[in-house]
């Protein structure tokens, strides 16, 4: 292992900030990062032992414990459940023989669930090995588990397991257009680099991430920032629930997002730019490796990018599972080999980034857009949109519809159009923008997606009338608990409490008072949390109680009080000790 | 010379540039409540409750840099509310039992609940199950009492010139860690002189066998209120 270790750090330079490469090669290998590992690390890279420990405790896959050979993971996105995902993640373990969560006594398998892997468009999903699976059925189940059983190498395994569809329904603007091989580049240098900026203002482009920012205004800043160097980051950590498109747009379009990055590269003056990947799409981590060796052999990447004097390169860093890291500065944090832990702001990436130094963080869709703005200039784009928010948006639409898939439609488009087009009926609403987004009740149906009226990161997930609201609050509510980092009280202990909370009142022990307290602890968490997570934590709830009070209320019991706890349960130890179980060792939860 | 200010609740509150609105209001002798804060070390914005509302918006005092034109409320029914449930929300994250705790009278937390009106912990209690590390020869640490602050973390760090402590997980699993190989506090190289050893504002990390020198009664917090302590500790490290 010495030698392994020796030659990873090696590969690496070792630099600590590739510190998440290095744990997935030894996770991949060791089915676990072993403390000798950690020791010789730390010697190696220089860095305390407990930066090593961290990393490893706070992304889900790592781990301190060996996994299976076969590590499987099960996506517990709310679109997962839509598919019957508990009844066939339980048909799994039981055709493994292992335990949700543990690994099989023989060490070959484990399994366990994961968050949104970012195919809802093809659920029931998931990964093995940090390899997407998709349209998971019991046969294909079946088939796995007789891989697993005799131990065949995941090479050997049936492509077919592996197949992502991209599933684009409706192009438009951005997703008509053919990939672009160097057309944004010279378009850039033949107008000049400030009039490009201007056109990228004038597009009217902001953030497509979901915050909306003004894209040409971060560049303007991050230039104008006195640095000698500066980073471009494109955020592919596309981690909200339900979204998907960045996944079809780095496997389609990659050429454009790495051209998009190389224009803002040259306008900015930055010499050097990162792809910051989730680990959910390891299955396109080779794909873009061949893309970018492509463009360095047309000159498009590498040292004076078609003659202009211009050097730039691009890396791809693969995140390890944790939601936060599409927060910018915690996908800094996370590149510099850190856990992902937003940073207190200002200052802001623009002004001090990845190693301090001046950083434009931008979504992959925002890229794609910036590359094709570049060649056809900022009316082309500016002509389509409301007012507010100009150009297209990409969708990823998932759940009770005939067509889930890639849609892409000017802002304004109202959220009735979209239901028609992908075939949803009998309809009980519809999650804009992901768990972190809003719940839309089916009268609100001409609502706009659009920065002013609904604004999106592009998730879409449509919920027909067999759905139950407290279900999806359920799950999305355990979902922030999962992926909130800790950092500030508020996050950290809310975000629990609200699952806690929530979980009374759906188990049916919530009386009077708990949807007062509720919304007192929604409120909380909403107000006061350090980052855009802790900050929408709670809009499931506060978005679903403001529409659906009935649907909460109708969970309570006719009680004033009632204790969040299961009153018999908790006496089974003393009915052990007792050698009791007859009536007068029971207790009823509430008198009757 | 220095004609910049501030308003804080109504007053006027000079600053300089490159100072926090915490560093601010502490030379001025406003009161902000903290935990996660100490004038010594690196701000931390972890704990929330110097959360103060910069002209409507909610920003956190010890991080936040003080500018022209901000109109700061710090004192106010709503914000005290909400601290004290920050407050308590670190309480029942725990385990804290402060009639058996030896910090009791010189816990920053629990003077901050009683600064707040805290009567009781409101929220369901996670009773997590935590370890005590008693190890190390001088010092020890109860891990029930941890508040994640990283007060330790800095003041080991940028003080003691070691990096003896980090936290590290996730969420609500965070914890604790010590830089050992062991991960036990007696194979690091801290000392009971360090300055790591002597700033955790709660009973998380405690001397050995100077518990009940002082006795309840004559603790620090036990005729004054934590404005009063803080303003003359804190207020006076901003005059240098």
């Amino acid at each position: 292992m010495q030698q392994f270790i020796r030659q990873l750090a090696q590969e690496n330079d070792f630099q600590a900030t590739r510190l998440l490469k290095i744990l997935r090669a030894v996770q991949a290998r060791y089915f676990h990062i072993p403390k000798a590992a950690i020791e010789q690390l730390a010697l190696v890279l220089n860095i305390p032992r407990t930066q090593i420990q961290n990393v490893i405790e706070f992304y889900s896959f790592f781990h301190l414990e060996p996994r299976g050979q076969f590590d499987i993971l099960i996506s517990d996105s709310i679109t997962d459940l839509m598919v019957g995902k508990e009844e066939l993640i339980n048909y799994f373990a039981e055709k493994l023989g292992v335990k949700i969560g543990e690994v099989r006594a023989d060490g070959v398998v484990s399994l366990n669930n994961t968050s949104c892997s970012g195919m809802c468009d093809q659920s029931l999903a998931g990964l093995v090995n940090g390899y997407a699976i998709t349209n998971l059925t019991k046969s294909r189940i079946d088939e796995i588990v007789e891989n697993v059983n005799k131990s065949v190498p995941l090479e050997q395994w049936s492509r077919d397991f592996f197949t992502v569809e991209d599933n684009i329904i409706q192009s438009g603007l951005l997703l008509n257009e053919t990939p672009i091989k160097g057309a944004a580049i010279k378009a850039t240098f033949a107008r000049g680099l400030t009039e490009t900026l201007n056109e990228v203002e004038k597009s009217g482009l902001r953030g497509r991430g979901g915050a909306g920012y003004t894209t040409a205004w971060k560049w303007k800043f991050c230039h104008e920032e006195n640095a000698d160097q500066r980073y471009i980051i494109c955020n592919a950590d596309e981690g909200e629930p339900g979204t998907f498109k960045d996944r079809v747009i780095l496997n389609a379009y990659a050429d454009s997002v790495f051209e998009g990055m190389t224009v803002a590269a040259a306008i900015i003056g930055a010499t050097q730019g990162f792809i910051y990947l989730r680990g959910e799409y390891l299955h396109l981590y080779e794909k873009l490796e061949a893309v970018l060796v492509e463009r360095r052999a047309a000159n498009l990447l590498g040292k004076n990018i078609l003659h202009h004097g211009f050097d730039f390169d691009i890396e791809i860093c693969l995140g390890a599972g944790a939601y936060i890291c599409g927060e910018e500065s915690a996908l800094i944090e996370s590149l510099e080999g850190k856990a992902g832990i937003p940073r207190n702001r200002p200052p802001y990436p623009v002004v001090s980034g990845y190693l301090n130094k001046p950083t434009s963080v931008n979504n992959v869709e925002t890229f794609l857009a910036a590359a094709n703005i570049a060649i056809h200039g900022g009316e082309w784009f500016a002509a389509f949109g409301t007012a507010k928010s100009k150009g297209t948006k990409i969708h990823s639409i998932s759940g009770d519809c005939a067509k889930p898939g890639i849609y892409e439609y000017p802002f304004g488009v109202t959220v009735q159009t979209i239901l028609d087009d992908c075939g949803a009926t009998d309809i009980l609403g519809v999650q804009v923008g992901g768990p972190s987004g809003t719940f839309i009740a089916d009268n609100e149906f001409q609502r706009k997606i659009a920065f002013e009226d609904l604004a999106t990161g592009g998730s879409f997930i449509v919920f027909n009338n067999s759905r139950n609201i407290l279900d999806i609050v359920h799950n999305f509510s355990h979902f922030f608990a999962h992926e909130s980092c800790g950092f500030c009280t508020p996050c950290r202990v809310g975000t629990s409490l609200l699952k806690k909370q929530v979980d009374k009142i759906v188990e049916g022990h919530g009386s009077a008072g708990d949807i007062v307290a509720l919304e007192e602890l929604c409120q909380l968490i909403k107000n006061y949390s350090h980052c855009g997570l802790g900050q929408t934590a709670a809009n499931p709830v506060l978005t679903t109680l403001e529409r659906y009070p009935e649907v909460y209320q109708n969970r309570l019991k006719k009680i004033s009080y009632e204790p969040g706890f299961d009153l018999d349960k908790s006496l089974e130890t003393a009915r052990r000790l007792a050698n009791r179980d007859d009536a007068a060792a029971h207790l009823a939860q509430v008198e009757e | 010379m220095n004609n910049k200010s501030i308003v804080i609740d109504g007053k006027n509150v000079p600053f300089e540039d490159g100072q926090t609105i915490m560093q601010a209001a502490t030379a001025a002798g406003i009161y902000i409540p903290h935990l996660c804060h100490n004038p010594g070390f690196t701000p931390h914005g972890s704990c929330k409750l110097c959360t103060v509302k910069v002209n409507g918006r909610n920003c956190s005092a010890c991080t936040f840099p003080a500018s022209e034109g901000q109109n700061i409320t710090n004192v106010t029914k709503e914000l005290n509310d909400d601290r004290e449930k920050i407050t308590q929300m670190l309480f029942v994250e725990g385990n804290h039992f402060c009639p058996s705790c030896e910090k009791t009278g010189n816990c920053n937390l629990q003077a901050v609940a009683y600064h707040l009106g805290m009567t009781d912990n409101h929220f369901p209690h996670f009773f997590e199950n935590r370890e005590v590390d008693a190890s190390h020869p001088d010092v020890m640490i109860d891990h029930n009492r941890c508040i994640f602050c990283t007060l330790c973390v800095r003041a080991s760090q940028e003080v003691d010139g070691k990096n003896v402590f980090a936290i590290s997980g996730r969420g609500i699993d965070k914890r604790l860690v010590v830089n050992s190989e062991s991960g036990l506090l007696k194979d690091s190289d801290l000392e009971a002189t360090d300055c790591a050893a002597h700033i955790c504002p709660t009973g998380a990390i405690l001397i050995k066998r100077t518990g009940y020198k002082v006795p309840i009664g004559q603790r620090i917090f036990d005729h004054s209120q934590i404005d009063t302590v803080t303003l003359a500790n804190e207020g006076a490290s901003h005059d240098e």
